[in-house]
């Protein structure tokens, strides 16, 4: 109990009148990443759950680690295999690491993919952690609720969405715009009705497309170009696709795209575990799933001569791209999709269609998952309003004048 | 047929009024507290649309275009030019076509005046009707093309009005800093709405 007995002692500086008042968030957010909260319910209407905000927030923390262990494994790979081909590889501190811990470039290592991804991935998430936890604390601290551990989600979102390339200044904005104007200016977490790790990345993507979309930024070759299977697929049609990756590889993730996304296999994994704890709503994703079949069926029964992508059946849909991570993570947050159950499915349907529609239709942004999730987002609580109504109707129907009378 | 159906998805995401061209927004802003009075609101810019710009539409086509009075038979008719009274006539005329459709409403269809209320004579002077009248004249549509462009506009912007009022009522239940409750946040949220309108951004129909 050795920490239990710092923190106890630490508390009184905390309270009201201690020394460090004006930190209390700080020291309540410390104190409940080790201790379940003090404060409990003392009169009726108890809920017995074993699960709170908090264990929520870490579970799914937890879950998008397969896909972020993979994606830095995936980066390195993606990298050692260009600098392989021939192609030089970005020097100064990162190289220093690699070859300090990994001693080369060698493709067949694990080890040494492994590291040379996590120099790219591990300073994203550390920045990303520190400039949005800054302004979390600050805002905490300034208007008195609490850090809450949603933002261990936020972070983890935000950070495996990005290329690896992305400088870090871009990765500390984009987390800022995310986290204040996104999340923090609505009251913090459970407030807001937009996901602020898809804000923020939104911000960067129309911001800074250079350094987040196109060719150049998947791997961290130097002078390295790449295309991203989606852009293959946009640019050239679904044969050149095919003969680039198989079906597998794309579902395996052995891919370039940003780091988390690339993988399905290891997102679906995650996936399992929130459906399976029943965090994540199923029937988000099924939605999503659904509509997004739907959707890609019809453009291929629509078909196109000029249009490649309206040749691209669901089950590659599925695999390239953020389809997964954006269906399985960023879709199921529940803070910003609709609430009701029936409500779940129609949001989830409505991403699915954007999505397809965004990734065939527009031809200035190959990927549709990201903006498809913002795009539902804004339409979430309307959702839930109609369905709130139809209930509230039938409600009344079924007990007739007594309702009426009482109301 | 295709072409239609184009334009009016244009005229409803690509181009919303609201989110992507920022028209209307007095209006946009002000009534947008409850969802049951935007989505009366966006019924009655709906219908002032539909009707505005088809008519004004007809209007340039036959009176005020280089040339459009050459159907009266008049001498050096195809020389007029009346064009320069654009504003003038299409503010004018949605002004009108409101006021007769208020006093219509109210004689045969009581309701539904009842439930559009104070709304009709307030977008008179919404900029989003002008805003559409003059992207009609400016892109040069056909008769056809205007009432789909009509009828688009409007969805477009009932659509934003309601989807704004959603979010608003769930804002309620937010803990916004004291410098931004109101106008503020409501701002802010339009941005960011208008950061999820951009996924249509760059679709060529």
């Amino acid at each position: 109990m050795g920490i239990r007995q710092t923190l106890d002692n630490l508390e009184p500086h905390f309270h009201k009148g201690g020394k460090y008042e004006k930190f209390y968030p700080l020291y309540e957010a410390v104190d409940t990443i080790f201790y379940s909260p003090p404060s409990v319910t003392k009169t009726t209407a108890h809920v017995r759950d074993g699960i709170d905000l908090k264990r929520i927030m870490i579970t799914v923390w937890a879950c998008t680690f397969p896909a972020m262990f993979f994606g830095m494994w995936n980066a390195g790979w993606q990298a050692n295999m260009a600098i392989a081909e021939g192609y030089g590889s970005m020097d100064g501190w990162r190289e220093a690491i690699t070859m300090l811990l990994a001693g080369g470039h060698n493709v067949d290592s694990v080890w040494a993919n492994f590291v040379l991804g996590a120099t790219y991935f591990l300073p994203i998430y550390l920045v990303t952690f520190v400039v949005g936890g800054f302004w979390e604390v600050l805002f905490a601290v300034k208007r008195g609720h609490e850090v809450n551990e949603g933002f261990f989600v936020t972070s983890v979102l935000y950070a495996l969405i990005l290329p690896a390339t992305i400088p870090l200044w871009q990765v500390a904005l984009g987390i800022t715009f995310g986290v204040v104007i996104g999340k923090e200016i609505f009251g913090g977490t459970g407030k807001n009705f937009l996901n602020p790790a898809l804000t923020g990345r939104a911000f960067l993507y129309f911001a800074y497309p250079a350094q987040i979309s196109g060719d150049a930024v998947w791997v961290t070759a130097d002078g390295y170009t790449g295309a991203t299977p989606l852009s293959v697929a946009y640019q050239d049609g679904m044969a050149e696709l095919m003969g680039q990756w198989s079906w597998w590889d794309a579902f395996l993730g052995y891919i370039p795209g940003s780091i988390g996304e690339t993988s399905t296999l290891a997102i679906f994994i995650g996936a399992a575990v929130l459906l399976w704890t029943k965090i994540a709503s199923w029937r988000i994703m099924l939605g999503v799933f659904l509509g997004m079949v739907a959707t890609s069926a019809l453009f291929n029964l629509a078909g196109s001569d000029t249009n490649p992508m309206f040749a691209m059946p669901w089950y590659w849909h599925l695999v390239i791209g953020g389809f997964a991570f954006g269906m399985v993570f960023m879709a199921t947050d529940p803070v910003s999709a609709s609430m009701t159950n029936p409500g779940r499915l129609v949001f989830g349907i409505l991403i699915g269609v954007m999505t397809v529609l965004i990734r065939v239709v527009n031809p200035a942004f190959p990927e549709g998952i990201m903006l498809a999730i913002l795009f539902a987002n804004l339409f979430a609580p309307l959702i839930d309003h109609f369905f709130v109504q139809a209930n509230i109707k039938r409600r009344l129907k079924r007990t007739g004048e007594l309702a009426e009378e009482n109301a | 047929m295709e072409h239609y159906l184009s334009l009016f998805v244009a005229s409803v995401f690509v181009e919303n009024m609201a989110l992507a061209f920022f028209l209307g927004m007095c209006t946009f802003l002000a009534i947008s507290k409850k969802i049951s009075s935007a989505f009366g609101l966006g019924i009655a810019v709906i219908a002032v649309l539909a009707i505005t710009v088809p008519v004004n539409n007809l209007i340039l086509t036959y009176l005020l275009e280089e040339g459009a009075l050459s159907w009266t038979g008049l001498a050096g008719a195809e020389n007029i030019d009346l064009s320069f009274l654009g504003y003038l006539s299409y503010i004018g005329v949605i002004a009108a076509i409101v006021q007769i459709m208020e006093m219509i409403l109210d004689k045969f269809v009581p309701v539904l005046y009842n439930a559009l209320g104070v709304f009709l004579p307030l977008i008179t002077v919404n900029c989003a009707i002008l805003g559409a009248v003059l992207f009609m004249a400016e892109r040069n549509y056909q008769f056809g093309e205007s009432v789909v462009y009509g009828v688009g506009a409007g969805v477009g912007w009932a659509l934003a009005i309601t989807a704004l009022a959603g979010i608003r009522e769930k804002l309620k239940y937010s803990d916004v800093p004291a410098g931004l409750q109101g106008l503020g946040i409501t701002f802010i949220t339009v941005g960011l709405m208008s950061l999820g309108f951009m996924s249509f951004s760059g679709i060529q129909l």
